[in-house]
């Protein structure tokens, strides 16, 4: 064969690849730039904070969906599940009654091992159940939504003690620094999960099994093992995303959550995860949850759309994002 | 005989990258026209050409003596020249009549009708010498079957030229005789075919005609007459191929390391006991879905099975191949492509993916020494790449077959299981191989290989065991190894009776 030569066809493709990988910066880049036009205001540090800050739930969530569906999976029931940790958790923190620190760590530790409950319940379902991710995690989306709105009995879960709401008020509100505690919350969980997946056995057999479940079979990868651990590691993701999230507005209610797996699911196609599993990337991920907040924001600072349309606007965005990324598959 | 299709002087670039250079090829009705060379030579690419799934960069294509172009492979079968793929096409989930017809489906009053559809199915299969059911689905047809399917499915349009890519691939020899059958049936019918193979016995056993193919060019073309496979393969490598099995390593003893006993694998394997001693090449052979495959995937975990399975003495129950691989068996799927080989990943991802352990620095992944590695895989087993960072789906077959050998050993196995390590693999590769296999039982360790190739099983093993319907047949020690010893054992008659009984109801 013709081995020899051909480097230019090999430094195209990588090219191509390299694309792949930029275009949420890309995309991010032209955006900010949009919103410098159209609104002075826009290029704050304080709008630009306040844009990353609130997309700091979506972007810990997303980080999580991008090791399941990197690995070939799906999680539908996120938007749930943070409903029903949010709910539990506060209840938890009501129950126990105290205002001190001790009775927050238990309740945040509450929060974390109800995440990875749910998450490991979801991937023993898919794995050993042998059902497609789609269907057991629309099923336990239903679950989970019921079961918090039977506990809040219809209506919402507020948290009682005061003190406690002001000792956990800072989370959300408080900065470091400058920097915003959900920034920082959302920029580790990040760094971590980058961690997990560039460079450690797990997160490349993760890879492997997205790309390939026999493959990986066949290669001794212990696949029912690292699935389950993809949905336990987005089910503890929910988790740090809803201590980040209470102490905003102290309560839960049944709409908690709603359309959260959409907006992760976005960020994670927009970051350049593969849908179909394979290619994970964290931090295109994290781009991606900006990039959402970031349309949502100057919509909010435009007067071209109403911002009742922010939803609309986000479901084309993923629409767009998968286009593209066909394109860029083609291209090469 | 008259010209039908003639390419004069096709070139064929890829950017600045020259793949076909000035090919001339004279395709003439009611001959057999093979085209070998090996992977890479540019026999598919010609292929393509020829059938409107490329146009050339240079050159012209004539059909009948008049200049034409293809606007792409509809527009070619529409002037009568059809493609038998290399893969199989067709919806698994579909019925044989319903793939048959599937885009030019018989309508009756804006309804499908079944009914014609499947009666002329069914005639058209029996033309083939086949009465495949054309209501099964073909998810629960044979490969073989399926391979049938689809040639009916080309023959299906009006043809003038048939152009056959690697046909018998999957196919086992009966099979195989069967569709030589077939071609000569299409030839007798005036109708030009085009063979491409890289399989020389078969190439002399159905062609009229052959055109060698080396890196894109055109080496010769030669009446079939006097060409005997030898002097084929040396024309195909450039050198001399005389010696394509090595010596055998006189190395196979006594020792048993691996008891196989009254293994079963339900709804493939019954029964099934067989030894493997230490230093020894152990051949499988028999028909495909004879369950040799599922048989050995059994032992090492992949499939449900049970059976007494006695590795060095000890009872052994493996689970899942991770455990079979912790006890130092590896199995190379023949299934490079679904499940040996990522194949959208790079070469470093794929070489170390089961033995990912050994590349550990506390629990991250030492990217340097997998870069280490690499570069040993490459030099050690001549893994012919343009770059390291290309895609494991990029390399050619042989070059596949190599990084998943140099994968599967990073693991430092005991008991080597190669399930067809040749399929697809051009000749030169084999040679490299067959060269390794051996090495691996020359070093002690013991080799199973399953394969649908007699000659390779003849001239690689020191014993063969050859399975029939989901059984072991009988064993066949060195001594006796011969093609129709091997054929009795696989299909329980001689060889002459094979074919016909296979003609009777393939």
């Amino acid at each position: 064969m013709t081995e020899t030569v051909l480097p230019t066809r090999a430094e195209k493709r990588k090219f191509a690849i390299d694309m792949r990988a930029l275009s949420p910066f890309i995309a991010l880049i032209v955006l900010i730039i949009a919103g410098a036009l159209i609104n002075p205001d826009f290029l704050t540090a304080s709008n630009l904070l306040n844009v990353v800050t609130r997309s700091a739930f979506i972007a810990i969530i997303a980080v999580g969906a991008t090791f399941v569906i990197a690995g070939g999976g799906l999680d539908l029931s996120v938007g749930s599940m943070a409903a029903l940790i949010a709910g539990v958790m506060i209840l938890t923190l009501n129950n126990l009654g105290g205002g001190d620190v001790g009775t927050l760590a238990i309740g945040l530790l509450a929060a974390i091992a109800l995440g990875a409950a749910c998450g490991l319940a979801n991937g023993l379902i898919v794995t050993f159940g042998r059902i497609e991710p789609f269907i057991v995690t629309l099923g336990t989306m239903g679950i989970f939504r019921s079961l918090v709105i039977w506990l809040a009995a219809g209506g919402t879960i507020t948290m009682r003690n005061f003190e406690l709401r002001e000792l956990y008020r800072p989370v959300y509100f408080g900065s470091i620094f400058g920097i915003p505690y959900p920034i920082i919350a959302f920029l580790v969980v990040a760094a971590i999960g980058a961690l997990i997946l560039y460079r450690t056995s797990f997160g490349r057999h993760v890879v492997a099994l997205g790309s390939n479940e026999d493959v990986a079979r066949y290669s001794g990868v212990p696949i029912w093992r690292v699935r389950t651990l993809t949905y336990i590691i987005q089910g503890i993701c929910v988790g740090i995303a809803v201590l980040v999230y209470v102490p905003r507005l102290g309560s839960a209610t049944p709409t908690t959550g709603l359309l959260w797996e959409l907006q992760a699911i976005t960020a994670v196609v927009i970051g350049g995860t593969a849908l179909k599993g394979g290619i994970g990337r964290v931090w295109g991920t994290v781009v991606g949850a900006v990039i959402l907040e970031l349309v949502a924001n100057i919509m909010v600072l435009s007067n071209f759309v109403s911002e009742f349309l922010v939803g609309a606007v986000q479901g084309a965005i993923i629409i767009i994002a998968m286009l593209v990324q066909r394109s860029v598959h083609r291209g090469r | 005989m008259e010209s039908v299709l003639r390419a004069e002087n096709i070139s064929k670039s890829f950017g600045p990258i020259e793949v076909l250079s000035g090919i001339s090829l004279d395709l003439k009705a009611g001959e057999v026209h093979a085209v070998i060379g090996e992977n890479g030579a540019g026999k598919s690419t010609l292929m393509r050409i020829l059938s409107g799934h490329l146009p050339p960069t240079k050159g012209a294509l004539h059909l009948n003596g008049q200049p034409i172009t293809f606007s792409g492979p509809v527009d070619a079968e529409a002037h009568g020249i059809v493609l038998v793929h290399q893969e199989i096409l067709l919806a698994p989930d579909l019925t044989v009549a319903q793939n048959l017809f599937l885009g030019r489906e018989i309508r009756r009053f804006g309804f499908v009708d079944d009914k014609a559809m499947r009666e002329r199915t069914r005639s058209i299969l029996r033309e083939l010498g086949t009465n495949i059911d054309p209501d099964r689905e073909v998810s629960r047809l044979s490969i073989a079957d399926r391979q049938l399917v689809q040639i009916a499915r080309a023959l299906l349009v009006p043809h003038k030229v048939v152009a056959f890519d690697e046909p018998t691939a999957v196919l086992t020899p009966i099979e195989a005789e069967s569709l030589f059958e077939i071609i000569r049936k299409l030839r007798a019918q005036g109708v030009a075919v085009l063979y491409i193979s890289h399989r020389l016995n078969e190439v002399k056993a159905v062609a009229d005609r052959v055109t060698v193919l080396r890196d894109g060019r055109h080496i010769a073309t030669r009446d079939i007459e006097g060409l005997e496979p030898l002097e084929m393969a040396r024309l195909m490598v450039g050198r001399d191929m005389s010696k394509l099995y090595p010596e055998k390593p006189e190395t196979a003893s006594d020792q048993i390391v691996l008891t196989v006993r009254d293994m079963a694998v339900p709804g493939y394997v019954e029964n099934a006991s067989f030894t493997l001693r230490r230093g020894e090449i152990l051949g499988f052979g028999g028909l495909i879905g004879a369950g040799r495959t599922e048989l050995f995937e059994g032992i090492v975990g992949l499939r449900p099975g049970h059976g007494t399975v006695t590795l060095d003495d000890r009872n052994v129950h493996f689970r899942d191949a991770r455990e079979a691989m912790a006890a130092g068996i590896v199995y190379l799927s023949e299934d490079r492509k679904g499940k040996g080989l990522l194949l959208q990943q790079n070469l470093r991802i794929n070489l170390s993916l089961a033995a990912l352990d050994k590349f550990g620095r506390g629990s991250f992944i030492d990217t340097g020494a997998e870069e280490k590695a690499l570069d040993q895989a490459i030099k050690d087993f001549d893994i012919r790449t343009r770059s390291r960072d290309l895609l494991a789906g990029q390399l050619s077959g042989g070059n596949q077959q190599k990084l998943l050998l140099a994968k599967m050993m990073l693991l430092e196995p005991r008991i080597v299981i190669i399930d067809e390590p040749t399929r697809g693999v051009d000749i030169g590769t084999k040679e490299q191989i067959y060269r390794f296999i051996a090495s691996l039982a020359a070093e002690g360790k013991a080799v199973v290989v399953i394969s649908s190739e007699m000659q390779e099983l003849i001239g690689l093993c020191h014993r063969v065991v050859v399975m029939r319907n989901g059984r072991v047949a009988g064993e066949i020690a060195q001594a006796d190894l011969s093609e129709d010893a091997i054929v009795y054992l696989a299909t329980g008659v001689h060889e002459e009776r094979a074919a016909e009984i296979a003609a009777g109801h393939a």
